[in-house]
């Protein structure tokens, strides 16, 4: 018959399933932002991960998804959720360069190329942090210039992936993301560097889910960010040491 | 017999609950977590207008283009006997069951910038992949199988000696396609219609892939919600609550031209 741990709420069943292995070690659900999907799969191959925009999966913490850890792209979406007693200390572990990407044969050369007409451009959506930086950036430019580069925009992304799917499908001229994916495009993609003084810090937060009843695991997962295997996996991808 | 009746009632009774519940409490727990006030005022915004509008006007090009080019290749499929009939109805049913991402895929590969068509659609001065008319290719391909399947099930169904009486009269075969064997399938068509209408509103996954997403340009309401869902959670409540209303109405009305259709 059912076991009875099954009987209950059918959504709960289907969500969770009523494998014995539940609280098995292997199961620590980490949430992260897509530009770290490389590096986290190749270090952390056993936890569950789920990789969106940052902001999506800030909502999915909200809304309750059993989620343990939650990484993103930004310092700002661990600290909100903390203030709303959902996340606990969140710790910046990783640093990230916004850039320009091209493909390879592009004739873009600056940041300011963007705003010529007939470049085609793709960019994170306002609120995922991708797309928060890349207005930040823009904002910095006078006034002309940022509204002729978002004239150029053709499409608004959920999330990096989608930024570097449109670019490595010929589909726009060029998109705004970090220097980690064009190093990941591997030589398709060529990164043009924006100017120190445009140039936002990207730092990347990262804590434990409140509700999480994974803790000590979770919070070992939130160390090795900093010092183990996976910021050894994030430096190998370019992404700088935290803050 | 009496001991199999004991069980076996309550068990379809059970099954028939269980279905209910699990498929109404998600659409009605919309409708509770929202409230009208929130609904107009999402519907006050300018990207939501902009999504409604952009939805109403690409929905309404892919039902213009497959109910044109549609109706009269259903009308083929179930009039004509040829080689490879068998062939050519899987093949345009396929989309029916193709995940929205395989769909989103295929379109990429086939007229995206770097295509397999994509060189001659860029030399023809078209551009569709990020453009509304990309929205409305992706609205195109993932509908289209739903009606030209009905469409084609509605025309065998037509009563052949009603034909032949009008082609006796002297009626050319297109006049009697219009006059007889039309009016006679409508409530099927319509049926087909509102089914790919209705799949069309709500295509999210092909659309995002091949078309992107920009309000007033490719940002369909389906693309509004998946936007609004990080930022604003009761604002995505809201116009999934819209959405939710139409599909209803879309269903209501083919159960309605259905139901006229069987008392006749």
């Amino acid at each position: 018959m059912v076991p009875r741990r099954c009987i209950g709420v059918l959504a709960a069943v289907v969500v969770a399933g009523c494998g014995a292995d539940d609280d098995d070690a292997g199961d620590l659900t980490v949430a992260a932002a897509s530009s770290v999907q490389d590096a986290i799969r190749a270090c952390a191959p056993d936890v569950r991960a789920s990789f969106a925009g940052s902001d999506e999966l800030a909502a999915q913490v909200r809304q309750g998804l059993p989620v343990d850890v939650f990484l993103a792209a930004n310092t700002a979406l661990p600290a909100a959720l903390a203030d709303d007693g959902l996340l606990d200390d969140p710790v910046a572990f990783a640093t990230n360069a916004l850039v320009v990407a091209v493909p390879a044969d592009s004739g873009v050369r600056a940041l300011t190329d963007l705003a010529r007409p007939g470049v085609d451009l793709a960019i994170g959506a306002e609120g995922v942090p991708v797309g928060d930086y890349t207005r930040e950036v823009l904002s910095r430019l006078p006034a002309v210039q940022e509204r002729a580069i978002l004239a150029n925009v053709r499409s608004e992304e959920p999330d990096v992936k989608g930024v570097v799917g449109k670019l490595t499908q010929g589909a726009v001229d060029a998109g705004v993301v970090y220097a980690t994916d064009v190093e990941a495009a591997s030589g398709r993609l060529r990164a043009v560097a924006i100017d120190a003084e445009l140039e936002p810090d990207v730092a990347y937060g990262a804590g434990v889910v409140t509700a999480s009843e994974r803790r000590a695991q979770a919070e070992d997962f939130v160390d090795g960010l900093t010092d183990g295997s996976c910021a050894e996996a994030l430096r190998a991808r370019g992404f700088g040491p935290p803050p | 017999m009496i001991r199999s009746r004991l069980w076996f009632g309550p068990l379809l009774v059970a099954a028939l609950t269980t279905a209910l519940v699990f498929l109404t409490v998600p659409v009605l727990a919309i409708f509770l977590e929202t409230t009208p006030a929130q609904i107009v005022r999402k519907l006050g915004e300018e990207q939501a207008r902009d999504a409604l509008w952009l939805s109403a006007q690409t929905t309404g090009a892919a039902m213009l283009l497959i109910v044109g080019l549609g109706t009269p290749a259903a009308y083929l499929l179930a009039t004509r006997r040829f080689r490879g009939r068998a062939v050519v109805i899987t093949l345009i049913e396929l989309p029916l069951v193709l995940p929205p991402a395989v769909a989103g895929i295929a379109l990429l590969a086939a007229v995206g910038p770097s295509g397999l068509l994509g060189r001659y659609v860029e030399d023809a001065g078209l551009q569709v992949a990020l453009t509304t008319a990309g929205v409305v290719v992706a609205l195109t391909f993932v509908a289209a199988p739903f009606y030209l399947r009905q469409a084609q099930a509605a025309f065998a169904a037509v009563d052949g000696t009603q034909v032949d009486a009008a082609r006796t009269l002297g009626s050319s075969e297109a006049a009697a396609f219009a006059r007889v064997v039309v009016p006679a399938s409508l409530p099927g068509l319509a049926a087909g219609g509102a089914l790919a209408l209705g799949r069309a509103l709500g295509e999210f996954g092909a659309t995002l892939m091949f078309a992107g997403s920009l309000q007033g340009v490719t940002q369909t309401v389906p693309l509004a919600i998946y936007d609004d869902f990080a930022t604003d959670f009761d604002a995505a409540l809201a116009l999934s609550a819209v959405l939710v209303v139409v599909s209803a109405a879309l269903l209501l009305s083919v159960k309605f031209v259905r139901g006229a259709d069987a008392v006749r």
